[in-house]
């Protein structure tokens, strides 16, 4: 993991004592609301339905065993014993008060962490594949370049007031679990022909209420050019990108409006200014920064763990859990571990304080002390033997946290929605409380298998709707919460946007539908074909039949 | 509106100019980029130094091969959340080369000193109630600088690379602290 030197741990003291001096500019009335909103965007807090939200960065979703119990102790102190993981693989805190955010910020900074750029107009806290350094198909580890765009953006002088908010992702895997083509600027390890790596550069995707897939501009830029190319990009979009209409200011707009090949051509031309002129990292600094990202010290263990295998044929629970929540690991003899936060009928992403530092203590004990968070609001152990997976998953049965629902229809991503947000026109975490109680019998969901279903409460589309498999929207009829259902959505590489199946559905009516829809794919799915599959194999009509027949 | 320059305010020699206002002798204007564009030939034989002032949707990569003409470029913000202004600060500094002042004028808060200073800004117009002492201290309050701009300072990377200090003669006398200048390399 990253550790903080002089620079990194000043830096981000400064900040905390900068952002104690604004908080008492506002609470004296020195200065006003729209003047401090800017200040405290940046600084992560936000004002929402029923208090201010403290939104922690957690940097390409890492954590450590100690980053994680401070993170439960804050929670404990300054809010309600608990804590919301997010979408962008941060951590959110719904009650704090806005004369304790600076000691907040500095409890944080006492464990390498900060709220620095979780949210305004600037360049936001950069997520990575959460199976860094230890999925089997990765070609290099995606954070060391996440670290250096981290290091890069803060503070950053000219990107700090920007048209609208500024989103990357890195992935160094072909299988991309970031979601690279939903981001403002989406990077993707690769080889060229001659086996250098390099990334793919993608810009310009989103959800929200206008969502696109990303446009590849450039197919392999070598690494050592990553922060100038960035710098490029970042420049055309302050230069160009519109700032007379919020909903019309994000880059992907920009790129829609000119093309991506006309967008392109002015990166490329303000890269070659760029290039030479000491933006990029030196060599050295990158080896720097790469070492902390070395490999845990695996042992040299078989492939198999026969006392693994065994616990498995014992314990049907067990194995249930390890057939959805375990997947390969690089090392032989290791796995990974996905710590579901979505126990039936909770809160998608909610972890209570002692369950934080449950995930710490065995990460500490099992896992080389290294958590990660994960975009869908899940928790990874992502270095765990194979002969250890028993104690680790009877850890998270004491804690709660072994629902065996990743990948299924429970594993619920969903924004906050209505019930804290206060752009939202409809409740999220209800709707997805029901879908997790009527869908709660395991066996019926492993053999639904793979299915994503993702709720936003508004078309700002913070539940990613647009890429579920399902996708629900919540929508304000007439003052009464309506959802709108797409279907065919996904954020993987093989990206794809949802489309709407038909009207809206009441909230009385919204999980039927839903089980219509979980049901008509049962019945005419193939040889077990996923979701997706399906619907491009017989089209919506089968859906919209059974969905509205009775209407 | 004060002008701070050097973490001082100064006596501010420039005029604003309205765009149909005429040129009187003796005094220093800042014009805008319509009045430079249609009146470039008399302005420049009018025999005072001549200022542009351009608005935040207006390019400095209009006045590339001019910037010489200018003693002083002004960068308006219309808000101090529009953040053109910092990029266009860099392209003058940085591409074109400019070397006169480069003014941040319009909404102006004490919360943007060091990215205006980043960026190559030398010269601001605040808000009476900011006091040079306040602009200072805003300066001064975060000292890591990440990434290369417009400014002089080393960043972070350079700083991790300086030699390492010398190792400490064995014999140390404790009075002797060494000074800074005995650990600048």
């Amino acid at each position: 993991m990253y550790r903080y030197d002089e620079f990194d741990r000043i830096l981000v003291e400064e900040r905390v004592e900068q952002f104690r001096e604004q908080v008492a500019r506002r609470l004296s009335g020195e200065i006003g609301e729209e003047e401090f909103k800017p200040l405290r965007l940046m600084n992560g807090l936000y004002l929402q339905l029923h208090a201010y939200m403290l939104r922690v960065a957690v940097p390409y979703g890492t954590l450590s065993s100690r980053q994680m119990r401070k993170l439960a102790a804050i929670s404990r102190r300054y809010d309600r014993g608990y804590g919301h993981f997010t979408t962008r693989q941060n951590i959110q805190y719904n009650w704090p008060k806005l004369e304790e955010a600076p000691d907040i910020l500095a409890d944080l900074a006492e464990v390498e962490m900060h709220a620095i750029q979780t949210s305004g107009n600037c360049i936001r806290n950069v997520t990575a594949d959460h199976f860094a350094g230890a999925a089997a198909d990765e070609i290099e580890d995606p954070r060391v370049a996440a670290e250096a765009i981290r290091q890069w953006s803060s503070l950053h002088p000219e990107f700090s007031f920007l048209p609208r908010k500024f989103k990357l992702a890195v992935t160094g895997a072909p299988n991309d679990r970031a979601a690279v083509q939903f981001h403002d600027i989406g990077l993707q390890i690769v080889r060229d022909a001659r086996g250098q790596t390099g990334f793919k550069v993608i810009v310009g995707g989103g959800l929200g209420r206008t969502p696109i897939i990303g446009a590849t501009i450039r197919e392999f830029l070598p690494k050592r050019h990553l922060l100038s190319y960035l710098e490029a990009i970042l420049r055309v979009y302050n230069e160009l990108g519109r700032r007379d209409n919020i909903y019309k200011a994000r880059i992907k707009i920009l790129v829609k409006d000119i093309g991506a090949e006309a967008f392109a051509r002015q990166v490329e031309e303000e890269w070659l200014n760029l290039k030479d002129r000491s933006i990029d990292l030196p060599e050295e600094e990158m080896k720097r920064i790469e070492s902390y990202f070395a490999p845990p010290p695996f042992e040299n263990l078989a492939a198999v763990s026969a006392a693994f295998e065994a616990k498995r044929f014992e314990d049907r629970d067990f194995a249930r859990w390890v057939q959805r929540n375990v997947e390969a690991h690089k090392a032989p003899g290791y796995a990974i571990v996905t710590v579901s936060l979505k126990p039936e009928g909770g809160v998608p992403g909610d972890a209570t304080a002692q369950q934080m530092e449950a995930v710490a203590n065995l990460a500490e004990d099992f896992g080389f002390d290294e958590i990660r968070v994960s975009h869908e609001q899940n928790l990874v152990l992502p270095h765990v033997r194979q002969a250890d997976l028993y104690a680790v998953w009877q850890g998270l049965v004491a804690a709660d946290l072994a629902a065996a629902n990743l990948g299924l229809i429970s594993d619920i991503i969903a924004c906050p929605g209505l019930d804290y947000c206060n752009l939202a026109n409809a409740r999220s975490i209800p709707v997805a409380q029901r879908i997790g109680r009527r869908f709660a019998a395991i066996e019926r969901q492993h053999d639904i298998g793979g299915l994503k279903l993702k709720i936003s409460g508004c078309i700002n589309a913070c539940g990613h709707h647009h890429v579920g498999h399902i996708g629900i929207l919540g929508v304000d009829k007439k003052g009464q919460e309506f959802y709108q259902i797409t279907l065919g959505g996904s954020a993987d590489h093989n990206a794809a946007l949802g489309r709407i199946v038909g009207p809206a559905f009441s909230t009385e009516t919204v999980v039927d539908a839903v089980e219509t829809i979980v049901d008509t794919y049962i019945g005419l799915r193939q040889d077990g074909e996923g979701f997706n599959d399906a619907l491009s194999r017989v089209g919506f009509d089968p859906f919209k039949e059974k969905l509205y027949a009775a209407h | 509106m004060p002008l701070i320059k050097d973490s001082q305010i100064v006596e501010d020699p420039w005029t604003t100019l309205e765009d149909e206002a005429p040129l009187t002798p003796g005094v220093w204007p800042i014009v805008s980029l319509e009045r430079w564009q249609a009146e470039r030939e008399s302005l420049m034989e009018a025999g005072v130094p001549i200022g542009l002032r351009l608005r935040s949707d207006q390019s400095p990569r209009l006045i590339a091969e001019e910037s010489e003409h200018f003693t002083v470029i002004a960068l308006e913000f219309p808000k101090f959340t529009d953040g053109r202004p910092y990029s266009s600060a860099r392209l003058l500094r940085e591409r074109y080369g400019f070397k006169g002042e480069l003014r941040a004028a319009g909404h102006v808060l004490r919360d943007q000193a060091l990215f205006l200073v980043r960026c190559g800004f030398d010269a601001f117009e605040v808000p009476a109630d900011i006091s040079p002492d306040a602009w200072r201290a805003a300066l001064a309050r975060i000292t890591v600088r990440y990434q290369a701009a417009a400014d002089a300072r080393s960043t972070a990377a350079r700083l991790r690379r300086r030699p390492a200090p010398p190792v400490k003669p064995a014999v140390h006398c404790r009075d002797e602290e060494p000074t800074a200048a005995a650990w600048a390399y």
